[in-house]
């Protein structure tokens, strides 16, 4: 006998859950449920495991760029909307907490009230530049809040020297390129925020709670709207969701969200600059997005970590090495099939790089650096720094061949190109990449970035949708 | 008046580029409903191509072959370098991705260009490269007319800029490939079913568009003498800006906004103030969206259900 006023199958929903099989099956399952548990005791050990200012510094960028990736979460994730000038909200809310507690003008006001002013007011500006939501659908979405973003850096950039009405001498409201330097650290019930270690624990709380609230958001009427909205907006609006309401309120609580990662930020640099906010920092917030994969909450999460902390690792060279070595083996792994034909090709690269090595010695001996003595050195042609021009053709070069690899069938030829490619992804790994880690570090994402959505197009922890057409 | 003329040769010289790369954004986007981000780095490669070449045959100052021959040969390897880039890219980083979400190809076409910026950086390195016209042609030649004057290579960058667009006119309008393209624009699966094959297509599209931007690219390197990593950002925000206000998807739309945002740009940076130049042509953009999103060429599309 069902009773009256519930519905069976939405109470018997956990019932029927597919439980994984074995005690990996179990652990993964476990851990699926307890993830908020597990990153919080993980997160409170952190900084006292890392010691050292510059991990908890890590720790710190870490948690704001995982802010910033759950509250583009509700923009694109939940309701659909191609935002891309979010990055432009994150810098309101930094400047308006420098605006209101620095030299800049000269007022100092309590933490909690600017913080508090700055998020409402960027809720407000949300609101106003959202209105276009409610019209303009899909990329024309995104091309006009790209131009917000670009508008807001040219506004940073030259609100310097501005010639108002009735003020002697140019004004400078943004600092211009400088920015504002000396922005009051925080001080929250008489409790003020000395070290790094003190706004990392407070950005932890900042984004317990937030996870909370847009988890519990999005079972709310408003979060199911959201999402009706971005399976089918037409759809949705035959269901009497206010479609139009909805979308500009889910974009300026992102906007909001960000405001107040922005003025932490401010806060946590002692300043603001035009060039942290940035079409680059929007791409890395998109980036830990969509790589935890899209309207999932941890996903977003566990993508901004991963974003925030792994190229930490390539910033010392023992590291970068530790990583791309590791990186490359992976790839051998998974690109030579069947296996054992690794025992052809392995011993294949090092019979090149000996070959190599001794040919080009004996042609231009006046190109290769023999001092270099590496383990490593004796085996890779190391070239003398004049040779700059020859290590930028074979840069060009290899990517060309590890594109090769990707685009040729024939297992023979695969496994040659991949012994070419490896010994040549060795040779100007060691004579150029490590010598440039910043650009190494950001040649290597763009490049994971495009192998990523060829790989997994839903991200990690995202599940593949139905798109309707 | 002079001053008025000047300005209208600069926007004009700025407006054929423009121009150049908003026909690859436009192009990509009606065919493939894709932003193709990497679009401007592109540019930046023929850039650099003709750089190379450049540099290979002596370096402005005293070139190995006369200047008329050096100049065609640079202008061959810009198109050449970036159409060839732009099928690769297009095989290997949109592709494999032509049923994911919409999201995956716009993340992969900004992964393309994080990767081109930093390849160029570590290749070239950060410094400008100037092409160094000024050495190779003698910038006093050229027409004068009245108190106006017109330099040689601008009149060249102007010419080329014509050529270019009528010639893919004539493509599009008047070829099979062009009627192909017409029709997968229109409609991807139709034109499928009508034998057409659409992988083809879409790499011709790629091809034309970069080999396009690889033109741009060499003259901006021409005119304006300065060539870098970073290059391909502003130049491709403003020509997607120009492809959006003449209605994005359409080719007359992309020649008259590029030539719209190259005028606007030069008049407020002669007669308003170049430091908000930047800011007067976004904004203009915006404007433009909000009140006709579909640009001055594009036609609203129905929505189906």
């Amino acid at each position: 006998m069902p009773e009256i006023g519930t519905d069976r199958w939405v109470a018997e929903f956990e019932s029927r859950r597919v439980r994984r099989e074995g005690p990996w099956g179990r652990l993964v399952d476990w851990t699926s449920r307890h993830w908020l548990g597990l990153f919080v005791v993980a997160a409170v050990v952190y900084p006292f495991v890392i010691g050292g200012d510059f991990g908890i510094r890590v720790g710190v960028n870490a948690l704001l760029l995982a802010m910033l990736a759950i509250g583009l979460n509700v923009v694109v994730g939940y309701t659909g909307l191609l935002d891309l000038g979010y990055v432009a909200y994150y810098g309101l809310g930094a400047y308006g907490y420098a605006f209101l507690a620095s030299e800049q003008f000269g007022i100092h006001l309590p933490t909690l009230l600017v913080v508090g002013v700055v998020a409402l007011a960027v809720f407000g500006i949300g609101l106003v530049l959202g209105q276009p939501a409610r019209r303009l659908v899909g990329d024309y979405l995104a091309i006009l809040t790209l131009f917000f973003l670009q508008v807001f850096v040219e506004l940073a950039l030259n609100l310097d020297r501005l010639d108002l009405p009735f003020v002697d001498g140019p004004v400078s409201i943004t600092g211009g390129p400088n920015g504002i330097a000396g922005v009051d650290p925080m001080e929250i019930f008489g409790f003020r925020f000395g070290q790094v270690r003190d706004y990392y624990f407070l950005l932890l709380v900042l984004v317990v709670f937030l996870i909370v609230g847009v988890t519990n958001l999005a079972r709310s009427r408003t979060g199911i709207g959201w999402r009706a909205i971005r399976e089918d907006t037409l759809a949705a609006e035959h269901m009497t969701i206010p479609s139009g309401r909805l979308k500009v309120l889910a974009y300026a609580f992102g906007a909001a969200v960000a405001a107040v990662s922005g003025t932490v930020f401010a806060a946590v640099q002692l300043g603001v600059f035009p060039q942290n906010f940035t079409v680059a920092l929007l791409i890395v917030v998109y980036a830990a997005l969509v790589l935890g994969g899209e309207g999932s909450v941890p996903g977003a999460l566990v993508g901004a970590l991963i974003i925030a902390m792994v190229p930490e690792l390539l910033r010392t060279p023992a590291g970068a090495r530790l990583l791309f070595y590791g990186g490359l083996a992976v790839a051998a792994l998974t690109l030579v099939k069947p296996r054992r034909r690794l025992l052809v090709v392995v011993p294949g690269i090092v019979a090149t790089g000996l070959a190599v090595r001794s040919l080009v010695t004996a042609l231009w001996p006046d190109l290769v650096d023999v001092e270099a003595a590496g383990m490593v050195d004796r085996w890779v042609v190391r070239f003398v720094p004049s040779a700059d021009v020859v290590v930028s053709v074979l840069f060009i070069v290899t990517i060309a061949v590890v594109l090769g690899i990707v685009a040729v069938r024939r297992r023979g030829a695969k496994d040659a190109l991949v012994v070419v490619g490896v010994y040549l992804l060795v040779l100007v790994w060691e004579n150029r990449l490590v010598e440039e880690p910043s650009i190494t570090r950001q040649l290597l994402f763009g490049a994971l970035l495009v192998v990523l959505m060829v790989a997994r197009p839903h991200g990690l922890l995202g599940r593949p949708r139905v798109e309707v057409v | 008046m002079e001053f008025f003329l000047q300005q209208l040769v600069n926007g004009l010289t700025l407006g054929g580029v423009y121009a150049l790369i908003a026909l690859g954004y436009s192009m990509v986007y009606g065919i493939l409903k894709l932003l193709n981000f990497a679009h401007g780095d592109v540019y930046m490669v023929g850039a650099f191509a003709g750089y190379a070449v450049l540099v290979a045959f002596g370096g402005p100052t005293d070139p190995r072959i006369p200047v008329v021959v050096l100049i065609f040969a640079m202008f061959l390897a810009g198109m050449a370098a970036s159409g060839i880039l732009g099928v690769v890219i297009e095989r290997f980083a949109y592709r494999p991705l032509r049923n994911a979400p919409r999201i995956a190809p716009l993340i992969s076409a900004v992964g393309v260009s994080f990767f081109l910026q930093n390849a160029a950086l570590l290749v070239a390195g950060a410094r400008f490269r100037s092409y160094g016209t000024a050495k190779m042609v003698d910038p006093s030649t050229g027409l004068q007319w009245g108190p106006l004057r017109i330099s040689i290579i601008r009149i060249v960058v102007i010419l080329s800029a014509v050529a270019l667009m009528v010639v893919l006119h004539l493509l599009v309008k008047r070829t099979k490939l062009g009627k192909a393209m017409r029709a997968t624009a229109y409609d991807r699966e139709a034109a499928a079913m009508m034998g057409i094959d659409v992988d083809r297509v879409i790499v011709a599209t790629f091809l034309i568009g970069s080999v396009l931007a690889g033109a741009a690219g060499v003259m901006v390197g021409l005119v304006f003498s300065r060539v870098f990593h970073f290059m391909g950002f502003i130049a491709g925000l403003k020509g997607f800006t120009a492809a959006v206000i003449g209605g994005i998807g359409s080719i007359p739309g992309a020649m008259m906004g590029g030539l719209l945002i190259g005028l606007a740009e030069a008049f407020s940076a002669g007669y308003i103030s170049s430091t908000f130049q930047n800011l007067i042509v976004f904004g203009l953009l915006i404007a433009f969206l909000l009140i006709r999103p579909r640009g001055i060429f594009g036609v609203p599309e129905p929505v189906k259900v």
